[in-house]
């Protein structure tokens, strides 16, 4: 990314084909400096002229994708975090999202909190890459994922047990994007979790409802109690204590090649 | 000449030619042998009336009395197959004739009377029958003649009668001829021969008409309706099927070809159904996509007002109610999205009865309602099988309650069966997943060959590179219609190629991907070559099956309806029905690997057939 002194800065660029979509995020995260484009090739041309914090880019757009959009924004190195959203909101295009680098995905219809919650993260976590290339090299912004564990895009973690259950979670990137967390909702145990399905709702101070999402399908073993508790137990050791459930994997083939490797995040 | 290509007319042709030829010979030779009797009799007859006059004008030459010889020679003469007698001396010199005019006429050596003896230089003394025997025409337009000569000897007697007209050196005195008509017996051999031409067209003409009556029935008839058949079948009719098919080859043909089609319309309402859900599921995906974007206005909206308007409760019910019904509409929408994605089975192993109790204790209480008697025949040996319980619980439940609304109130029988089949995995098991060593899906929902996803590969060539979309069942690759040199995955470009590997078939390079979790598929690279080999497939042997088998005596279904009862909102149940049931059933058992079909019969029941592999 040019870091051009005098390009304007702000807050959200916004793509999507259809002028409700747009109207509406504009009426209601009216506190932020927001543009518009109405598909992905004016958006390309916009980000150049201008310095964006975060972009929300449905994924259903004429010519050009949402998905060729991540290419292209990856190809170009562009590290603006973006949020995809569609209306077709299956599991598919929220793991596939994930995987080619958004930050998060938002299922069409969404509520004004929904919309709201995804925009705090995402301004975070903007924030937070802002810091990691102007910060000094050993200052640590978050905790990177352990080795051997696997990660669903930047937000939940799930490490393989040697007794073929897995252990699922949030990561730390994740957490720092939400702040402090004053509640948790965990879903009852035997449930059956879906990959790239919300899995567990957190609280933060600001009353926005965050929701993670599952990194493997399976069957719930156990949930955290402890996490009841003691709720800080997620910010302080997300990757060990802080872990949401234990379950029983039940497509591991077919899911792993959507994980990222969290290996690979040291080299 | 087009009923003379039939096969019924060749056959005919055939049949009728080796009848003249057999009816031919056998004519030839017998009028031949009839012909040949007739002469030998009236031979025997001349010789046997050639002795006669002989002896008994013996008496009369000894005592030389010429009047009597004459006239005896001219009485026998007159009779009517006897054409005339001769009586030659050693001369020539006709000496007696039952013809006035022949008298003292001399005849030379090479006349046809003498030239038996007189062809060679000495003349013979002594002839048999035969020789002596001849048959000719006087000229062109007479009828056959046979005469017969008989040397008369001199004896002592001869030499020693009072006449001394011989003296006793002499052999030969002199020559007796009779010739005899063979009109009569020409014309017998022409009756016999004229009756033998006649009998041989009617044996034709019947054998003619016998072959035809029966080639047609059991040649002709049967081929005809094989012909209509293929035809009706090739124009797309796959429900036709040959009627009253005889006990012979024919009849065998016809019941294959009607059990082939059979194979061939369960086959091809599979292929259908999955290109139907594939269509729903975009039908879905298109109706979701444009719901949404206006629900995401609405809900937008009236959230953000429900929020801005806390201080006015009024409003804020009213709002309520909208975000409420708004948030129902995104779950509507949701599950229509999962109705058409048929969401991935959870699978666990369970004993397949007890899921048939369990769904049998739900519908318990309509079955008893309709006074259905159930007949249960599991096999309990059945192994376990790894399915998702719920949903084939589901299926289960559906299928007994279509049975008993097929059944009515009336009363009826359902019988659910269970048995174990095995199958080859060649030719029917369907390559759903495969990936590069890379892990990029190589499954191609856009290219479909008769309804299946495609394997997708990039390949490179003598003069470039193709896009090469494999067909999915193994064992039934569409090989590449050019030789390829390199074998690519389309996203990332690795080769494929197993390089270490020849085919076993042609020897040409092979290269291969991975079905996760099912190994390797290797797969040959030659146009015109199929070889596939699925290592870890081939090695588990045939597949095993559950068959879960569903008749009920009800209504049935009409031969016309049973293609389309697997197609979403397809109902014969008019408003009670959603048309859903049969297409969520289907989709569950394909999501399962496995197949369902259905039979029926109008008047006397239903039979669905559900098939779930034993291992995934």
């Amino acid at each position: 990314m040019k870091h051009s002194k005098n390009r304007p800065v702000k807050d959200i660029l916004i793509i999507d084909d259809e002028d409700v979509i747009l109207q509406a995020v504009k009426r209601v995260a009216e506190g932020y400096s927001i543009d518009e484009a109405t598909d992905a090739e004016s958006a390309l041309q916009l980000v150049e002229s201008t310095s964006y914090r975060l972009i929300l880019c449905d994924i259903m757009m004429p010519r050009m994708d949402g998905f060729a959009f991540l290419d292209e924004f990856r190809r170009r190195h562009i590290t603006i975090p973006v949020i995809m959203t569609t209306g077709y909101s299956t599991v598919e295009n929220a793991v596939q999202s994930l995987t080619r680098g958004a930050i998060d995905f938002l299922a069409k219809p969404f509520t004004t909190d929904e919309l709201l919650a995804v925009i705090a993260r995402g301004l975070r976590c903007s924030a937070m890459q802002h810091k990691l290339l102007t910060s000094m090299a050993n200052e640590l912004i978050y905790v990177a994922c352990p080795p051997k564990f696997f990660r669903l895009g930047i937000g939940s973690w799930v490490s393989m047990e040697a007794d073929g259950t897995a252990l699922v979670g949030a990561t730390d990137y994740f957490m720092k994007t939400i702040d402090v967390v004053t509640q948790i909702c965990l879903s009852p145990e035997s449930e059956e979790l879906h990959q790239g399905n919300p899995c567990a709702y957190l609280e933060s101070e600001d009353h926005l409802i965050h929701s993670v999402l599952c990194p493997l399908s399976g069957k719930i073993l156990r949930s955290n109690i402890n996490l009841k508790t003691e709720i800080s137990l997620i910010e302080k050791d997300p990757f060990f204590k802080g872990w949401f459930y234990r379950i029983i994997p039940s497509h591991v083939d077919y899911e792993m090649p959507n994980l990222i490797s969290c290996s690979s995040d040291r080299v | 000449m087009r009923f003379m290509r039939k096969i019924g007319f060749k056959l005919i042709v055939a049949a009728g030619f080796t009848a003249i030829v057999i009816i031919g010979v056998f004519s030839y030779f017998n009028i031949r042998s009839h012909s040949k009797g007739l002469l030998a009799e009236v031979e025997r007859h001349a010789n046997q009336l050639s002795e006669t006059v002989k002896y008994s004008t013996r008496y009369d030459m000894l005592l030389n009395q010429r009047d009597r010889i004459s006239l005896v020679i001219r009485n026998i003469g007159e009779q009517p197959s006897i054409d005339r007698i001769r009586v030659m001396n050693k001369s020539g010199e006709i000496m007696y004739s039952s013809r006035d005019n022949d008298i003292g006429k001399m005849l030379d050596k090479n006349a046809e009377s003498c030239y038996a003896c007189h062809a060679a230089d000495q003349p013979l003394q002594k002839l048999s029958i035969p020789e002596r025997t001849r048959v000719y025409r006087m000229n062109e337009d007479s009828s056959r003649l046979m005469g017969i000569i008989n040397p008369i000897y001199n004896e002592r007697s001869c030499w020693e009668a009072a006449c001394h007209e011989h003296a006793r050196e002499q052999t030969v005195l002199g020559v007796l001829d009779v010739t005899m008509s063979l009109e009569d017996a020409d014309r017998q051999i022409k009756q016999g021969e004229l009756e033998m031409v006649i009998f041989a067209i009617c044996a034709f003409l019947v054998i003619s008409i016998m072959l035809w009556v029966f080639v047609r029935k059991w040649v002709v008839v049967p081929v005809r309706d094989l012909v209509k058949a293929t035809h009706e079948v090739a124009s797309g009719n796959l429900s036709y099927t040959i009627k009253e098919a005889e006990a012979d080859e024919l009849g065998q043909l016809a019941r294959s070809f009607n059990a082939m089609t059979h194979k061939l319309s369960d086959a091809r309402l599979q292929l259908f159904q999955s290109d139907k859900m594939a269509s729903l599921g975009r039908l879905a995906a298109g109706v979701a996509h444009e719901i949404n974007n206006p629900l995401t206005g609405v809900l937008t909206y009236s959230s953000f007002l429900l929020k801005r308007t806390a201080h006015q409760p009024e409003l804020q019910k009213d709002l309520a109610v909208i975000v409420r019904e708004t948030l129902r509409s995104r779950e509507i929408v949701k599950s229509l999205l999962d109705f058409a994605r048929q969401s991935v089975p959870k699978k666990n192993e369970s004993d397949i009865h007890d899921v048939i109790e369990r769904a049998l204790t739900v519908v318990d209480n309509q079955i008893t309602l309709n006074h259905v008697r159930l007949e249960k025949d599991f096999d309990t040996s059945n192994p376990n099988i790894t399915i998702d319980a719920n949903q084939i619980q589901q299926v289960v439940i559906n299928l007994l309650v279509n049975g008993a609304d097929a059944i009515g109130p009336k009363g009826g029988v359902i019988r659910i069966a269970t048995s174990r089949v095995t199958l080859s995995p060649k030719g029917t098991m369907q390559i759903k997943r495969a990936v590069c060593p890379k892990r990029h899906n190589l499954i191609s929902n856009d290219n479909k060959i008769g309804g299946l996803p495609t394997i997708h590969f990039i390949a490179k060539h003598a003069s470039g590179e193709l896009n090469f979309h494999m067909y999915p069942i193994y064992g039934h690759p569409k090989s590449p219609d050019r030789d390829l040199s390199t074998v690519m995955c389309p996203q990332c470009r690795t080769s494929l190629m197993a390089d270490d590997h020849i085919c076993p078939q042609c020897g040409g390079p092979t290269f291969h991907f991975e079905v996760p979790g099912l190994g390797m598929v290797e797969s040959c690279t030659r146009k015109a070559c199929n070889f596939q080999k699925w290592e870890s497939v081939d090695s588990a042997g045939p597949r095993e099956f559950v068959e879960i088998r569903i008749d009920d005596s009800g209504c049935g279904i009409p031969q016309e309806d049973l293609p389309r009862i697997f197609e979403p909102f397809y109902t014969t149940k008019g408003q009670q029905g959603t048309g859903l049931g049969l297409a969520v059933i289907w989709g569950i058992v394909d999501n399962h690997d496995g197949t369902i079909t259905v039979s029926s019969e109008v008047q006397k029941g239903t039979s669905f057939t559900i098939r779930l592999p034993v291992k995934l």
